[in-house]
């Protein structure tokens, strides 16, 4: 499974965020951390800030601060903002879809479509962030 | 059963021990109220197999009043299809009025160090995709996925065996 550009910068942004629930951090330094691009970034932030899940401060000593509850937001929230990750892979409208072969792939890509969202959804940020401190 | 979440409610009122023949009553109760099927013949039988076994554990949490609050039930398999000694646990429930006081989590560390002392090097378990609950629960205790996928098939009938050998 890949992850869009924006969804990637999202996942960075949110947990950095998350760890830090009582600081206001900046893009830049978000940016800076992971080596994002700002332009990119400020775009990110703006549809998690609409999303309800970080507010933003404008001027001297602004930045951003997470909003959410880390123990009850998933992984699956956070992507779901970026890109529509429980559709299925496949369409009928594809050429061979209503073909048996084309219902037997659609079968075993639905089963690992099943799996990829079950995981998503079960891994709170809090989890994904000790989870994070157990790879340095 | 999840651990998730904010609580004022102190850990620690409550004790982890084996189960007794006389916990069977409350946990087909406790287990009714969470899946809303009444079981007691099959709580019989995992008490008669896995209480009190060498490599079997069936423990609960016992809460104020002497009241059953909490169990898991886990053992050691080895060699299943090359795997080698290793912790399963296949039943965890919690009361959901006392949830978020780590009963789950007290359950979970104390069912593992009987696992390791009992030369368990790894704990599996297997759940349905959709139960997100005890999903994320397990994952906020450190375990992720395994190299190990579950298949299963539907069965043709005996009934459709029977006619198959007719025809």
């Amino acid at each position: 499974m890949r992850l869009q550009q924006a969804t990637r910068c999202a996942l960075f942004a949110v947990f950095e965020l998350a760890r830090h629930p009582e600081r206001q951090i900046s893009a830049a330094d978000i940016a800076e951390k992971y080596g994002l691009s700002v332009n990119h970034l400020a775009k990110v932030l703006r549809a998690l800030t609409r999303a309800g899940l970080i507010d933003g401060t404008r001027g001297a000593g602004g930045g951003y601060r997470f909003l959410g509850n880390a123990k009850r937001i998933t992984l699956f929230d956070v992507i779901e903002i970026f890109e529509d990750v429980a559709a299925p892979a496949h369409a009928r409208s594809e050429a061979g879809a209503e073909s048996d072969i084309g219902r037997a792939l659609a079968r075993v890509l639905a089963e690992i479509d099943d799996t990829s969202v079950a995981t998503l959804k079960s891994i709170t940020l809090t989890t994904f962030l000790k989870l994070a401190q157990r790879q340095d | 059963m999840s651990e998730s979440g904010t609580s004022g409610a102190e850990p620690g009122d409550f004790v982890i021990r084996g189960a007794e023949a006389s916990d069977i009553a409350a946990i087909t109760q406790l287990d009714m109220r969470i899946t809303s099927l009444a079981k007691p013949d099959y709580w019989e039988d995992m008490f008669s197999r896995y209480g009190d076994r060498t490599n079997r554990f069936f423990l609960v949490a016992e809460g104020a009043g002497q009241t059953v609050v909490g169990f898991i039930i886990g053992e050691i398999r080895a060699w299943e299809f090359g795997s080698p000694p290793t912790g399963w646990i296949f039943a965890l429930a919690v009361d959901p009025a006392v949830r978020l006081r780590k009963v789950g989590s007290r359950l979970f560390e104390a069912i593992t160090a009987r696992l390791a002392e009992n030369g368990a090097d790894t704990v599996r378990t297997m759940l349905a995709r959709d139960d997100r609950l005890n999903m994320a629960f397990f994952r906020s205790q450190g375990m992720m996925g395994g190299p190990f996928i579950q298949l299963e098939m539907p069965l043709p009938s005996h009934h459709d065996s029977d006619e198959d050998r007719g025809g």
